[in-house]
């Protein structure tokens, strides 16, 4: 498919169009509301509340024996909750910890969900069929009135957030202060818990219980790797978010035989990666490249205090030594000629003869002032 | 009962066994939900495994997830060392791109063979007796009660070779390094284990479900008792009592078998939960409502034996002088008393309270003990 017929049905074409815009508002609420998640180091809450969320739908669809979006995802919700509820009191009253609490209730939920799955398929009616997509989402079932059903409520999750931006943040980064200010810290957190939960089941149908924890932790990981700022993080995992989405449902829309849930999943994972790879300040490469450097410098420095230490020996500072007085001082590291060369080149040091250096004024200067602050870390001494 | 039905529970209980006992150091160790990954991660293996071997019962599949799951422990870790992302959001950004990866290459590549992914994540235990282990012609059995088998004893043999070492790393892990053990080797040989234990469970009962036998048990067990033998055992009859519960449950109601193995783990755990002799709830509430009348009681005999003998006693022994110097309502007041007589520390003169003689030394003994020491 050329880049203008794809676009032309991004616009165009329903399923395209409503399966695009549906990851979209996925990716965007997730994406907003995982920033929380992700700073409150409840990454792995997001994977257990979408598998407890199996059951949930399973029992609404027994009560109310309607497959409409809202019913499911108030299910979804009211089980995400009460597994949130279990886990939290089973670290509060015991000592099994989050770790074990989480992965026991994610596992049991869901186990119970299959079972009441596995009961419903049973049932002559032919209403139930469709239910076990929540499991992998499909994505191609949506309808555009999902869409807004998911918009809705999205838009909703996202306006709270907004209205409660500064307590949020306060609960975020220091609950303990917020407590003392007096703001109701738990009620807020609950508020925070039943936001996320809207915002992963609002994902279910698309995504699936499997993957949507993805959704949840990376954009927010991505986004944080950018910024240290909590509102451009908000934004920019937003907008990964959705760009994960839109690009996923698209790919996996021109591709044949490519499933949307893990579509999505690879590209959002693919933006982490970059984000991990070369955010600036936080990125891998970034750091290498400072360690490099800053490894360059604290060399060249130690040349210009071995240059000046040798000198103390002597009445005349700028007294000239060979380099090989030199190598034998850096201690086997390399690299002393091209040192030499950089601090010539910064007029720090002058050759002297064929085979010695001489620190100038200048160089003697930098030299006193890097032996007063210490120098201690130039190495090679 | 059929022989089929006698030969699920079998699996069932040898399956719920050998995920217990690499569980019991997972919950210890607060990596259970690294099986959670590790159990999600392997569906990769195992794919990328049968396009080397373009056969689905290779028992090289099981070789190639066990490598996946230590790489995805491994990747984990790495992530975590970079420290851009909390441990937590590495374990959740590495294994959804695995699984996505390998949910993707099943569907590209592999959507016409038996490698179904409903299949990986659910299991259907029910299927299992159907694959037979037959050697010239002989009949010689469900074939996964051999792979399980295999299983349970390398967890064994692992668990016994290194059981003090297990226990150290478990336990401190700092000491464990000065004493020159290698805590990562143990820990990466853990994990290889539980990578093993995963793919062979999973295809017995599914992924997720892999992760509810391996936690749930070892968490009810863990708050049971103190000793970690008594921990493996109790997680491994726990196991076994899901499993079973969970089988003819799923009998009863004609449901998903391992789906039931696992919501019975979660019942077993929430009623150790519950009324564990010590650690339970109810057992802590008792226990809480016995100090606070023993506390109270206690305080009663000290305030009595404080003003014993003194001109205020007339007044400090009255029940409604009482009250309102220990600020207690009426009716706990009444019930403090009713208690310490009851316990023998006091006895009621008309409406003023006197301590008896054993009151008198219990005061005296509390004072002691709480301000003298």
């Amino acid at each position: 498919m050329d880049l203008y017929g794809l676009f032309y049905d991004l616009f165009f074409d329903y399923t395209l169009r409503t399966v695009a815009m549906g990851s979209a508002v996925i990716g965007i609420v997730s994406g907003a509301l995982g920033s929380y998640a992700v700073l409150r180091k409840q990454s792995l809450l997001g994977d257990a509340m979408s598998h407890a969320a199996l059951p949930g739908i399973a029992i609404a669809f027994l009560l109310t024996g309607s497959k409409m979006p809202l019913v499911m995802i108030i299910g979804a919700a009211v089980a995400g909750w009460v597994a949130t509820l279990f886990i939290m009191s089973i670290v509060s009253s015991t000592r099994v910890k989050y770790d074990t609490a989480l992965g026991m209730v994610l596992s049991v939920f869901f186990g119970f969900g299959l079972v009441l799955l596995t009961l419903i398929q049973k049932r002559p009616d032919a209403t139930q069929a469709g239910l076990d997509k929540f499991l992998f989402g499909q994505a191609a079932a949506l309808l555009e009135s999902d869409v807004i059903t998911m918009g809705v409520l999205g838009a909703a999750a996202i306006l709270l957030m907004l209205v409660f931006w500064k307590e949020f943040k306060l609960l975020s980064f220091d609950s303990d202060f917020g407590a003392t200010l007096g703001f109701p810290m738990r009620a807020l957190d609950v508020l925070m818990t039943t936001l996320i939960v809207i915002a992963i089941v609002i994902g279910l149908q698309t995504v699936g219980v499997v993957l949507m924890s993805a959704m949840i932790v990376a954009p927010a990981a991505a986004a944080r790797q950018w910024t240290d700022r909590l509102g451009v993080m908000v934004l920019l995992s937003s907008f990964f978010g959705a760009l994960a989405g839109i690009s996923g449902a698209v790919m996996s829309a021109s591709v044949q035989r490519l499933p949307t849930g893990p579509t999505i999943v690879l590209s959002v994972s693919l933006i982490v990666i970059f984000s991990l790879l070369l955010a600036p300040r936080r990125g891998l490469l970034w750091n290498w490249m400072r360690e490099r450097r800053s490894r360059g410098r604290l060399r060249i420095e130690g040349i210009l205090e071995d240059l000046y230490s040798l000198a103390l020996e002597h009445k005349d500072p700028t007294h000239a030594h060979s380099t090989s007085v030199l190598r034998l001082m850096s201690a086997g590291k390399g690299g002393v000629e091209k040192s030499l060369a950089i601090l010539r080149d910064r007029g720090l040091v002058e050759p002297v003869g064929a085979d010695e250096w001489a620190l100038t004024k200048e160089g003697l200067a930098r030299a006193q002032k890097i032996a007063r602050m210490g120098g201690g870390a130039s190495g090679g001494h | 009962m059929g022989i089929e039905q006698i030969e699920i529970q079998m699996i069932a209980a040898l399956v719920a066994v050998t995920c217990a006992i690499p569980g019991v150091f997972l919950v210890l160790r607060r990596m259970a939900m690294m099986s959670d990954a590790i159990s999600h991660a392997i569906l990769l293996g195992i794919v990328l495994a049968f396009f080397v071997v373009r056969d689905i019962s290779s028992p090289f599949l099981i070789l190639g997830a066990a490598i996946s799951g230590v790489l995805t422990v491994s990747l984990v870790e790495l992530l975590g060392k970079t420290k851009l992302v909390k441990e937590d959001a590495s374990i959740g950004l590495v294994f959804p791109l695995l699984f996505s990866i390998g949910v993707i290459l099943i569907a590209r590549y592999a959507w016409n063979i038996h490698l179904d992914v409903d299949a990986v994540i659910l299991g259907e235990l029910a299927f299992a007796p159907f694959d037979r282990l037959v050697i010239s012609g002989h009949d010689l059995g469900p074939k996964s009660l051999y792979v399980m088998g295999s299983i349970l004893a390398l967890n064994l043999i692992f668990i016994l070779m290194f059981y003090k070492e297990l226990k150290l790393a478990t336990f401190d892990a700092g000491l464990a390094a000065a004493l020159g053990f290698s805590p990562g080797l143990i820990h990466y040989g853990l994990m290889g284990l539980v990578s093993v234990t995963a793919v062979g469970a999973f295809d017995a009962v599914g992924s997720i479900l892999v992760v509810a036998l391996m936690i749930a048990p070892p968490a009810a067990a863990y708050l049971l008792t103190d000793k970690l033998s008594n921990m493996i055992l109790l997680s491994a009859l726990i196991g076994i009592i899901s499993a079973l519960t969970g089988f003819w449950g799923a009998i009863a109601i004609d449901a998903n078998i391992a789906g039931s193995m696992a919501t019975m783990s979660g019942v077993i755990f929430l009623l150790v939960f519950l009324f564990a002799p010590e650690r339970g709830l109810v057992a802590m509430a008792r226990r809480r409502s016995r100090q606070r009348w023993e506390f109270a009681g206690r305080v009663l005999a000290i305030h009595l034996l404080h003003h014993e003998g003194t001109p205020e006693e007339e007044r400090e022994s009255g029940i409604s002088h009482l009250e309102e110097t220990l600020r207690w309502n009426q009716r706990f007041t009444m019930r403090v008393i009713d208690y310490a007589r009851k316990k023998g520390l006091i006895f009621l003169d008309k409406d003023r309270v006197k301590l008896t003689e054993t009151g008198r030394e219990y005061a005296g003994r509390s004072v002691t003990e709480e301000y003298i020491q």
